[in-house]
């Protein structure tokens, strides 16, 4: 399989970048780490005139945790960079997903900004954005605006962007107290994506949580915000109770089909039991912390 | 008859547009016109005739197409080859001198690493990588390094032993011992 022809630039700055997607019209697409992109193009499953190379845009691969605690991540930084990065201790629901996205191969390449703009209902990096409560910093003709997750997947494999804005950053904002979460995921095997995977952020004082969130990927038409679902934990502590409780209104929140990986009510169910595991993990390691 | 990937030929005809890239392989620079909708894993294969590097699923999951960019494995199916300008590729060929093998493909040798060999090529250079950034992987991290690439004949048994003999070697033990 190869691409339909199509024109090609590696501009060398942002600037450049922005005036070739603003010049197409519509016409020209990003590459990043084209580990979506080049086989959907592979499979005719998308044909643009013009794909503007963003690999050789300087400085954007980092990652860092300002001295506020927000963590922003460049477009060019690539799911490994992550995988082994030692800067992710207060982010552990990222931290968690990493190692599961996609095969160690393609992580080499792809980009946490990439996956969050293709806005799979099956990818990770939305999902964990979702429940981290992150935005996307979007650079344009115009300047630069920051997009609140909840404002930036419009459907499955749309996203918010202008044809001329480059997505140039995500930004994820510190735990106000301590950050506790975790991702867990069933695939089939490695590489593949997710039959259901669960995406838990808790911002806690103590033992009392004080923020909750919650996203789940491969259970919807797109990836589901169960904030709503998983607030019912706010102002409380993490009971057996507490914790049944939460699982079964976000299990609710999903929105599963069946499919070659399984019953729709698998799903649900895997769902429960992951919010449950994830909850039950934090609030036996908050007990051993006491 | 033509294959499917002579359509996207290394060199296509003179009203074609291409892009003039050098790319160093194996340690040589290598000066070709490409049209951008070449992949990296066919520029290898029929442009340079770098037949080690095999295409197997050529949808992004098997990896038996990984070659090393920069030091890191990619799958060169799911790679352009104009993305390679100015870039350090590595394939199989690459990895022995004229005299000697490279230890991991000694290992693969000592503990019968491959079968069919189809895989063999990617499974060498993801291994590669791996012992250049951890020399002394257990075998866990042996399997994690690999499961990106797909073998259809070993069960992976030996081809985990092949590359734990090799990080030994390379790290100057005897893996014999
Ligand atoms: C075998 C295989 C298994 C995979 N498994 C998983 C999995 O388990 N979980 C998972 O989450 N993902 C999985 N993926 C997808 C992978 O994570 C991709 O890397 C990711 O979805 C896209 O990131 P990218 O950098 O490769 O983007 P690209 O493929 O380059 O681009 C994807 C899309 O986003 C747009 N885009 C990219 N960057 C920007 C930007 N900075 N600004 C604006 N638009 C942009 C592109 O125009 C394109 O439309 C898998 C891929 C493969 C091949
Ligand atoms: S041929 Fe490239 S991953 Fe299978
Ligand atoms: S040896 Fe045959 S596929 Fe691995």
């Amino acid at each position: 399989m190869y691409p339909s022809r199509f024109a090609y630039d590696a501009p060398s700055s942002l600037e450049e970048a922005i005036a070739i997607l603003d010049a197409g019209g519509g016409e020209a697409k990003i590459l990043a780490g084209g580990q979506s992109l080049i086989p959907m193009l592979k499979l005719r499953f998308a044909a643009p005139e013009r794909l503007v190379d963003i690999n050789s845009l300087p400085g954007l691969d980092y990652h860092r945790v300002d001295p506020d605690g927000t963590l922003r991540i460049g477009a060019l930084c690539r799911h490994e960079d992550l995988e082994f990065s030692d800067k992710l201790d207060a982010f552990p629901t990222l931290a968690q997903a990493a190692a599961l996205v996609a095969d160690p191969i393609v992580r080499t390449r792809g980009t946490f900004v990439g996956s969050v703009c293709h806005a799979d209902p099956q990818g990770d990096w939305a999902a964990t954005m979702i429940a981290l409560d992150g935005s996307i910093v979007a650079q344009g003709p115009n300047g630069r605006r920051e997009i609140p997750m909840s404002d930036f997947v419009l459907g499955p494999f749309v996203n918010a962007l202008a044809y001329n804005e480059i997505a140039v950053e995500a930004v994820i904002p510190a735990a106000k107290g301590t950050a506790r979460g975790g991702y867990l995921k069933l695939e089939r095997r490695v590489g593949d994506f997710a039959t259901a995977s669960v995406a838990v952020a808790l911002d806690m004082d103590g033992d009392t949580v004080r923020r909750a969130g919650c996203a789940l990927a491969g259970v919807g038409g797109r990836t589901i915000d169960a904030n709503d679902a998983i607030s019912v934990l706010v102002g409380k502590t993490l009971t057996d109770e507490n914790i049944a409780a939460a699982a079964q209104a976000v299990a609710a929140a999903a929105e599963p089909r069946t499919d070659h990986r399984g019953s729709a009510d698998y799903k649900r169910h895997i769902v429960e039991t992951f919010v449950s595991r994830i909850l039950t993990n934090i609030s036996r390691s908050e007990q051993k912390a006491a | 008859m033509t294959s499917l990937y002579d359509e996207v030929s290394p060199a296509p005809a003179a009203d074609v547009p291409t892009k003039r890239v050098t790319i160093n392989v194996n340690g040589e620079a290598r000066t070709v016109d490409v049209e951008p909708r070449l992949l990296l894993a066919h520029l290898l294969r029929q442009g340079l005739k770098l037949t080690g590097t095999h295409t197997g699923c050529d949808t992004t999951s098997c990896g038996t197409c990984t070659v090393l960019f920069d030091g890191r494995p990619v799958k060169s199916c799911t790679m352009l080859a104009v993305q390679a300008d100015g870039h350090e590729v590595e394939t199989v060929e690459g990895m022995s001198s004229a005299s000697e093998l490279h230890p991991v493909q000694e290992g693969f040798k000592q503990e019968h690493g491959l079968q069919c060999g189809y895989c063999t090529p990617g499974m060498m250079l993801a291994a590669k990588a791996l012992l250049e950034r951890n020399p002394d992987p257990t075998e866990d991290e042996v399997r994690w390094a690999l499961s990106g690439n797909l073998c259809r004949c070993t069960g992976y048994q030996n081809i985990v032993k092949s590359v734990l003999w090799a990080a030994q070697k390379m790290r100057g033990q005897n893996p014999e011992a």
